[in-house]
């Protein structure tokens, strides 16, 4: 049993994010959105005999972690992380797989604009060696041995202060904040430790 | 019954369950699907339910899935072999969900100066308290399930067609009710876009609100 999850620190100020994600957005989403998942994660790994832990514990613990996937694969756009050069490798394999970067940024948010509900899209590097788009539905983590490159959370609280229904434009507008160089090191690094203990007892 | 067929009688079910205008005829393949009138203004479930929500929900969210559905039928009218059939159910089943749930939804609010939030007599009264004890009680349980939704979703106050039993019971993202087993009585939109905007990640907040505005009288009718 693992000890008592906290909130991770957001790698950038609230606002760091504008004008692409309001600091208002990001206020809420990490310290009441993800706050959340981890208390009530928390709470269901300590009342292990309540009918509905298992199902709790999966929903937050993957709350938990994709939210702190999240925050990282993300960066200020005026940070030189935000730009593609800095992810040399991944960008080649992105190329490789999907003929072209606009190929695939247009099947990615082919992807992320036909969930159907609540959810999140990825990009993840499959067990054969290929990269992948995937979505996964409410706070579901990537699995099949899969590694999550960078994702982007496409529950309705991600965009709607400031987009409202238009999360067309909160995809667009979100490759501007990918962290490149974070995902490059989740490709080319080893990452399958990361939540070890958590992710098994989903 | 195929899922088309399914969907399209579920379709014709919303539209007999309001006052909405008539949706012509179902049969035909290419029947257009249209956003039926909100029987209130956008500001009239104030404070309850902001005008902002209303308007965004009802001119956008809503309007999107009656274009989904619209679409989808097109698509699976010309659709040349039954593999893209197949293919368009999913978004049948979505939008079509969503337009019914949502014609459901606007018909069981009412302002509080009209319908809104008086609580139901008669027969479906005496149900609740046959089931819950009291209409407090079944509120609770009602939220209670509502707030545990992981994910979008509806919360539904159901009549068993069978057993006549009343239940309460969620579904996900724009699913429907299974009306072949249930009659929907009155519906709660869980999805973040209905109550973000003002109550913003509170939504227990949200839940206690929406009782000032149930309209109970169209509850008593589906009831009946």
């Amino acid at each position: 049993m693992s000890g008592t999850h906290t909130l991770p620190k957001l790698p950038y100020a609230y606002d760091a994010l504008e004008p692409y994600i309001s600091a208002q957005i990001m206020e809420l989403h990490h310290s009441k959105h993800h706050a959340t998942y981890v208390a009530n994660l928390n709470k269901a790994i300590s009342s292990p005999k309540a009918a509905n832990t298992q199902s709790l514990i999966h929903f937050n613990g993957g709350g938990h972690i994709n939210h702190s996937i999240f925050w990282n694969n993300l960066t200020p756009p005026s940070s030189p992380d935000a730009g593609k050069d800095a992810a040399p490798a991944l960008i080649q394999a992105i190329e490789r797989e999907f003929s072209t970067f606009a190929n695939f940024q247009a099947k990615f948010n082919a992807a992320l604009l036909g969930i159907q509900g609540s959810g999140w899209g990825w990009l993840v590097l499959k067990q054969d060696g290929n990269l992948d788009i995937v979505t996964t539905k409410d706070q579901d983590i990537v699995t099949g041995g899969a590694i999550a490159i960078f994702g982007v959370d496409m529950w309705e609280h991600a965009y709607y202060l400031q987009y409202l229904n238009g999360k067309a434009a909160y995809v667009d507008n979100i490759w501007n904040i990918i962290n490149w160089k974070y995902a490059e090191g989740r490709f080319t690094g080893d990452v399958e430790g990361e939540f070890k203990e958590l992710k098994a007892m989903l | 019954m195929s899922v088309a067929t399914s969907a399209r009688s579920m379709l014709a079910r919303a539209s007999r369950a309001s006052s909405i205008r008539s949706l012509g005829s179902l049969t035909a393949v290419r029947t257009k699907y249209t956003l039926p009138d909100l029987p209130y203004d956008y500001g009239a479930l104030e404070p309850h339910i902001s005008g902002q929500i209303m308007e965004v929900h009802y001119t956008k969210h809503h309007q999107t899935y009656v274009n989904g559905i619209n679409d989808a039928q097109e698509k699976f009218a010309a659709a040349s072999n039954p593999a893209e059939k197949v293919a368009l159910t999913s978004l049948i089943k979505f939008h079509g969900g969503g337009h019914v749930n949502h014609s459901l939804f606007w018909e069981n609010l009412s302002p509080t100066s009209k319908d809104g939030g008086a609580p139901p007599s008669g027969a479906l009264a005496s149900a609740i308290d046959d089931t819950w004890g009291s209409l407090d009680n079944f509120k609770g349980k009602m939220n209670t399930a509502l707030a545990g939704i992981q994910g979008s979703g509806w919360g539904w106050l159901v009549k068993d067609n069978t057993t006549g039993k009343l239940s309460i019971i969620t579904m996900p993202n724009q699913d429907p009710v299974n009306t072949t087993q249930f009659t929907p009585l009155v519906g709660i939109d869980a999805w973040e876009h209905a109550y973000y905007l003002q109550y913003k990640n509170v939504k227990a907040d949200y839940f206690k609100a929406i009782w000032n505005v149930i309209n109970w009288k169209t509850a008593e009718k589906r009831f009946s």
